[in-house]
């Protein structure tokens, strides 16, 4: 069973899928490990990294030296393709005019969606991320524990590869020895900020990002990931020994065509095809989940983005993991006698509660890493961060904003852009000729770059619903977003400013940027960060959420949403290793039910 | 005060492994079944621009994504300027020898927001220019000499610092030569020149050597 076209589906499967990126990838490398037979739905094109990673080309290969563009909102080379903040043909639409109420809506139509380009900050999510309202009295709590996922975040790593190392840290969970590949060297710029931060109390510690930083053991870890089921093992071992390391070139952004990184297109998909229980449609726009008259789910129709034809496919149990804002637009768009207000949305919460990561940065340029001439390409993104480091100030009530937030900071001299040498009139003081060049080499690499991801506390003005007369070229109805910031988010943005002001000036360095006083100015625009999560939140009350733990929706039993949509809070840990690990437990439970006839 | 570039001897991969190690990725993509599916054609609607779905393999050149803009004058006019602001030096060529006009022609060329209000600052630009260089000189901007072509970016190269009557030369000035900039350190010669040393597989990270750290202070 392998790509496909329309004409060549099955009669039936067990479980269709619909998305191909961390939460698609994941849920059908499961089911099809464990046997299940699996067609997966992909609105984009085919995209095969092995072949289409631009890995060595330099900026003046590319049009415009790589620049962003609308076309490639991320510049030439990243690895998004017929996506971004705008697809033609596939509108949505805000309901305010203001531009602090709008939600910028990311999708990338291509096999793996948004795994390609992410930018593989793995962190788990902590104790404490799980039960934020026992905590502090605000949002929601999960119907689960750290523990409950604690088994599956293992799994996650050792599979997708993850490096990093255990600190011991609040909040911050270690993993268990042998899921963790070894941490790369910190750069000069790390390690520098990690001397000075110690003096303000920041700890400065390797992050976790999905890179391999050594090939994975293919004779110990696919016995570990598939007890009991050699078969898993055997295709597995063949997918992770048809991984390379890292060789320390290269953006992971634009992809990795000797399979370094993760991205469901080199990880999930290879070994789920090999198993010959995956079909694949690329291609194929969902639009609506089919139901019979006892409110099962029966199946999916979708268009042929190749024909414009509507094909119906039928599926024993339908999971869609298409992004949490798609999925919502397509269960919205179910609607049925029986559902008149969409798929599973009795209760009228489909849709509700969509948060995104808080977001806002600060640059600085610091003396002391001018003439650093290093090779510092590592690992592709940064080799530490600073996780939030003030859980008792805040329980203590002493900060005037609920939640947390991480650091991830940006050194050392990257491959030369449009931006490398711009801009640099507040040093130069205007030179040109052999001064200019002269001060450029000077420069060069002693920018350091502070972004500040934290926790969003989800929000009853902060959703998305179908726009009544707006449809995409495809005929279907868009999602209209309505979105606000509250206060412990902008207020959250304007410490994250003080705190970066802070630390530039502890490295001496001097500020590129006016720290912005105003939190509500500060924050980036909901959507910003890409953290798109919520919309079809989990709990433990049917009248109060969408889905039980296991991503189930409490009304149509055999219907599941394995993507961000079950978050029902956006801790400060970027949300994609922890949708990978959702996704497992759902898939795992998903599939016992099945066997045990209940589905 | 510049201290001396301190050099990390990189590990390099050789380039046959590295090579290898492509090629044996791109082996084990068999089991996807590429052959099935050809791309999909560019969206349509972007059709002004590269689209959503551009060649990233290709080496792609100025005036092949879209049709340039300079006369043969103004193209000249770039030449100069180019090397007035990025001359050859020890470390590198003039900029003009790596194409840089060629890239700027591109940029102001581009049919996206934002390019075109660089493309009136650019062309603006280079008519004020040769017009102080008339009223200064009575000669075209790329007939100067040195000396006469500094006069003139002297007084217009910071625009903090630029008289009122040079604004409007100060701000073509800057936009010129941070687009000048990026067109040139983004060309190997431009990469080599800067100290860029990256791009290069290598077989281990090793981090900054001790004599940085010490550098740094924090050894």
């Amino acid at each position: 069973m392998p790509l496909i076209t329309s004409s060549k589906t099955q009669p039936s499967y067990d479980l269709i899928v619909v998305g191909s990126g961390a939460a698609g990838g994941q849920t059908a490398y499961t089911a099809v490990m464990e046997g299940a037979k699996v067609l997966m739905l992909e609105a984009g094109r085919n995209y095969v990294p092995e072949s289409e990673t631009p890995m060595f080309q330099n900026n003046s290969n590319a049009p415009l030296r790589g620049a962003s563009t609308p076309d490639k909102p991320f510049g030439f080379y990243d690895s998004t393709i017929d996506g971004g903040w705008e697809v033609p043909g596939e509108p949505y639409t805000s309901a305010s005019d203001d531009p602090e109420r709008k939600f910028w809506w990311w999708r990338a139509r291509m096999m793996g969606g948004r795994t390609n380009h992410w930018g593989r900050i793995s962190l788990r999510n902590g104790p404490y991320d799980f039960k934020p309202r026992s905590r502090d009295g605000l949002g929601f709590d999960w119907p689960l524990n750290y523990e409950d996922l604690a088994p599956y975040y293992d799994k996650t790593e050792m599979l997708v590869g993850v490096f990093g190392d255990n600190h011991g840290l609040e909040n911050t969970p270690d993993s268990p020895a042998g899921c963790l590949q070894p941490p790369p060297a910190m750069r000069a710029g790390e390690q520098l900020v990690r001397a000075r931060g110690k003096k303000l109390g920041l700890p400065v510690i390797p992050i976790h990002r999905a890179v391999l930083t050594q090939k994975q053991d293919a004779d110990v870890l696919p016995k570990k990931i598939h007890p009991n089921n050699p078969r898993a093992q055997r295709l597995l071992a063949d997918a992770m020994r048809a991984r390379a390391a890292c060789f320390w070139a290269t953006p992971c952004g634009r992809g990795c065509s000797i399979r370094a990184n993760y991205q469901s297109t080199t990880v999930h998909l290879p070994p789920a095809l090999a198993s010959g229980n995956l079909d694949i449609v690329p291609n194929a726009m969902a639009r609506e989940v089919t139901t019979d008259a006892n409110g099962k789910a029966t199946g999916v129709v979708y268009i042929d983005k190749t024909t414009g034809q509507e094909h119906r496919v039928r599926g024993k149990v339908i999971v869609l993991a298409a992004s949490s804002a798609e999925s919502v637009r397509i269960m919205l768009n179910s609607k049925s006698a029986r559902f008149p207000r969409g798929i599973a949305n009795s209760n009228g919460l489909v849709g509700k509660y969509i948060m995104d990561t808080v977001g806002a940065r600060l640059t600085g340029q610091i003396p002391l890493l001018e003439n650093i001439a290093l090779n510092e390409d590592g690992a592709g993104g940064g080799h530490t961060y600073i996780p939030w480091w003030l859980y008792k100030e805040q329980l203590a009530g002493k900060l005037d904003f609920a939640r947390g937030y991480h650091i991830e900071f940006q050194t050392g001299r990257h491959m030369p852009s449009m931006g490398t040498a711009s801009g640099m009139d507040a040093y130069s003081r205007g030179s040109y000729g052999k001064k200019f060049k002269e001060d450029a080499r000077r420069y060069y690499g002693s920018v350091v770059g502070f972004a500040g991801r934290g926790d969003m506390i989800p929000n009853d003005d902060s959703f998305c619903d179908l726009d009544p007369v707006v449809k995409d070229k495809w005929g279907i109805p868009v999602l209209r977003f309505h979105w606000k910031w509250s206060e412990h988010e902008t207020r959250q943005a304007k410490h994250m400013q003080d705190t970066f002001a802070q630390i530039i000036d502890a490295l001496g360095g001097r500020l590129l940027m006016k720290p912005e006083a105003d939190g509500a100015k500060a924050i980036e625009p909901g959507g910003k960060i890409i953290h798109e999560v919520g919309g079809t939140i989990m709990g433990a009350d049917p009248r109060k959420s969408v889905t039980n733990q296991w991503c189930q929706t409490w009304e149509v039993k055999n219907l599941f949403i394995t993507d961000g949509g079950p978050f029902c809070s956006n801790a400060d840990k970027n949300p994609t290793l922890t949708i990978m690990a959702l996704a497992w437990r759902a898939t795992d439970w998903m599939l016992a039910e099945m066997k045990k006839g209940n589905l | 005060m510049n201290a001396p570039d301190l050099p990390l001897p990189p590990r390099r991969l050789d380039r046959r492994t590295a090579i290898k190690w492509v090629m044996t990725a791109t082996a084990a993509m068999s089991v996807l079944d590429h052959a099935a599916f050809a791309a999909a054609a560019p969206a349509a609607g972007a059709a002004k621009g590269y689209g959503t779905d551009p060649d990233l393999m290709k080496a792609w050149k100025p005036g092949e994504a879209w049709p340039l803009t300079f006369t043969a004058s103004q193209r000249a006019t770039a030449v100069a300027l180019c090397d007035v602001i990025l001359p050859a030096d020890e470390k590198g060529p003039a900029a003009s020898t790596v194409g840089t006009h060629d890239f700027i022609d591109e940029w102001i060329s581009a049919p996206y927001p934002g390019h075109a209000a660089d493309r009136k600052t650019i062309l603006d630009g280079f008519t004020w220019l040769d017009a102080e260089a008339q009223k200064r000189f009575r000669k075209a901007f790329t007939a100067l000499d040195a000396r006469q072509q500094a006069a003139i970016c002297d007084d217009v190269c910071h625009l903090p610092e630029a008289k009122p009557e040079h604004r409007q030369g100060a701000q073509f000035f800057r936009r010129f030569r941070d687009l000048a900039a990026g067109g040139y350190y983004t060309t190997p010669e431009g990469m080599k020149d800067i100290g860029y040393t990256g791009n290069v597989a290598l077989e281990k990270y090793e981090g900054p050597p001790p004599e940085v750290l010490r550098k740094l202070g924090i050894a």
